[in-house]
């Protein structure tokens, strides 16, 4: 059995199920994400996961040992919140320590384990500071802390950078990597902003409507999305109807309308997809090249990204446009696709 | 240029008009309570002007007069009963209301806070035929009942209010780090609540020392000080001394007051919730 179990979780609340018979298993270590929109599931998911909420049906289990029935209070898992939660009566010293009274530690094991903490999290010296004098990184340090100090079995974080603006989250996002790499400690973190995810995570779970929809490492979810709504929801992507016309063996072939009849991998193709089906094919901007000859266009707009550029392209018998980054040539365009990264995905979900 | 002085003439005298209306108004509330105090250190009998000279022979009286000092101890016993009582009640039901999704928790809100608007007459009346019809004895335990009606709207607004006021995340962490309810409230809640519950029980004593109406239906033989002061009032040579004991009511009330919005106060300028 896996670190953390979750074996068919559900939880409605008011009869409209929030979490929707969710099974997932995360390893010891694993910094993990559960990634979607606001109001998928995710928090109340991870809330269950503390103990906060209670699933209908369905078993949590962490290091094989059951916590359906184990109160918040008693379970093996700390949280850092999207408010933080620093208690304002106490100071960050006070705020640390909260947890450790059980431990009846002598005072200077105590302030030992707690200037150790703080170390940990960049705060040396600040032990003193009034909850109301920290700026927001040093909040959210504080709730790291905090939580870290207890040493739990997951670390449960929910939204823990939302609350920061862009540059201070970043320069986070890098220090709580390096963090959970140093502490060894399971990582579940709730975020809806995929960048955050994909940039943090061993793997990530999209979640949508209370459901799972995919759970992979970051580059699996980005190369090959099982769904129109992962490659949606996770960066730049094109679509294609198509249709597969036969497969053999090793090699599809599909009729893409307008870019033609294309031999693809038939590993490209999800699995259950057969010969006749309706398929949407999904490509990256990055894999469409502009070349001297292929798909006749037009460019008609472009965004600036830093980096790169992404091209909005025109072709002819298509109403929506063709994203494709690259330097494109003056005057018309020709788009070349590179169909070992050419995926296709049922046209139905 | 000389549009724009006309307009700050016009700013001026609008502010001079505003401070003569807000002067009239304190003037209004403050000037018949002064009164009271002005003619407790007049030295004669009779409550009129001109004033004929100082003296502190009325507060002196006060300090003899043990029917007095009995009267101040049983408001004081029914004030504190009732303070601590009604801000106990307050503080689970508040809790319950902000804390938890409650089946008729509007309805429930609304039902204790109907005493609010029922006259004090009517409730002490309808309480006095409810001891009546039971046979429970008039006494000052009935008087802590009647106030306590009286006084839970009150501790309940003021307590509702600050369980609103803080993040009901910072119970949770207390949960997730490892305490249990009773430790949560003790190292949490209580601390956050301490100005909401000091403002509560100074409001619901001050409420209930005030009290006459209920008082006077529900106490039987024994007075409180409103009580005893309604009975001075026919005795036109006490009337001085009752002035006494009016005008140190007046300025421990005040002073009660403040210290209860100060408390209340404490702390709100600080963030209570995460960023």
């Amino acid at each position: 059995m896996s670190f953390l179990a979750i074996s068919g979780v559900t939880k409605s609340f008011g009869g409209l199920p929030a979490v929707d018979n969710v099974s997932l298993e995360v390893p010891r270590g694993e910094f993990f994400a559960l990634l979607g929109p606001s109001g998928c599931g995710k928090t109340t998911l991870l809330r269950m996961i503390a103990g906060f909420e209670t699933p209908d049906s369905g078993t949590i289990a962490i290091d094989g040992e059951m916590m359906n029935t184990v109160p918040p209070h008693l379970r093996p898992t700390n949280m850092v919140f999207q408010s933080y939660a620093i208690f304002p009566h106490l100071n960050v010293f006070d705020n640390i320590a909260y947890g450790l009274r059980k431990l009846k530690l002598p005072k200077d094991a105590l302030r030992a384990k707690v200037d150790a903490m703080l170390a940990t999290v960049r705060l040396e010296g600040l032990g003193g500071r009034a909850a109301d004098q920290l700026s927001g990184g040093q909040r959210q340090r504080v709730a790291l802390a905090r939580a870290l100090v207890r040493e739990p079995k997951i670390l449960l974080l929910d939204e823990p950078l939302g609350a920061l603006d862009k540059r201070l989250r970043e320069a986070m996002q890098l220090e709580l990597r390096a963090l959970q790499r140093k502490v060894g400690i399971t990582f579940v973190l709730v975020t809806h902003d995929q960048e955050e995810a994909l940039s943090l995570s061993d793997r990530v779970a999209v979640m949508e409507g209370g459901r799972i929809l995919q759970i992979a490492t970051p580059g699996g979810l980005y190369e090959r999305p099982n769904s129109r709504a992962v490659a949606d929801f996770i960066g730049e992507i094109n679509f294609f109807h198509a249709t597969v016309r036969d497969m053999t063996g090793e090699t599809a072939y599909v009729n893409a309308g307008v870019l033609g009849i294309l031999a693809l991998p038939a590993a490209n193709l999800a699995s259950g997809i057969k010969a006749g089906d309706h398929i949407l094919l999904a490509i990256r901007p990055e894999h469409i090249v502009f070349a001297p000859s292929g798909v006749a266009g037009e460019i008609v707009a472009s965004t600036f990204l830093g980096e790169r550029s992404h091209f909005h392209i025109r072709i002819p018998g298509r109403s929506e446009t063709v994203v494709v980054s690259g330097t494109p040539p003056t005057g018309a365009v020709h788009l070349a696709f590179n169909l070992e990264k050419l995926i296709g995905l049922p046209a139905d979900r | 240029m000389k549009n724009s002085r006309s307009s700050s003439e016009a700013v001026a005298h609008k502010k001079i008009a505003l401070s003569a209306y807000a002067f009239a108004y304190l003037a209004f509330l403050y000037v018949p309570v002064l009164v009271l105090p002005i003619f407790s250190f007049n030295n004669s009998e009779f409550i009129a002007f001109p004033l004929s000279g100082f003296t502190t022979r009325w507060y002196a009286g006060l300090a003899a007069d043990t029917a007095m000092h009995h009267a101040l101890g049983n408001s004081l016993k029914v004030g504190l009963a009732t303070a601590l009582l009604s801000t106990l009640l307050g503080l689970t039901a508040a809790k319950a209301v902000t804390r938890y999704r409650l089946l008729g928790a509007g309805p429930a809100l609304a039902f204790i806070s109907l005493p609010l608007f029922i006259p004090d007459i009517v409730l002490g009346i309808s309480l006095l035929l409810l001891l009546g019809a039971t046979e429970l004895p008039l006494s000052l335990a009935a008087v802590v009942m009647g106030h306590l009606l009286v006084c839970v709207p009150f501790a309940l607004t003021v307590l509702i209010a600050r369980f609103e006021g803080f993040d009901k995340n910072l119970e949770e962490a207390s949960a997730d780090l490892g305490e249990n309810g009773w430790m949560t409230f003790w190292r949490v809640t209580f601390p956050l609540m301490m100005p909401g519950i000091t403002a509560s029980l100074l409001l619901t004593f001050i409420t209930s020392f005030d009290e006459f109406l209920v008082a006077y239906f529900l106490s039987g033989t024994e007075a409180t000080l409103p009580i005893y002061i309604w009975g001075q009032l026919r005795f036109p040579e006490r009337l001085p001394m009752v002035l006494a004991l009016g005008a140190i009511i007046l300025t421990a009330s005040v002073a009660l007051v403040v210290l209860a919005e100060y408390v209340r106060n404490l702390g709100v300028k600080k963030p209570m919730v995460g960023a």
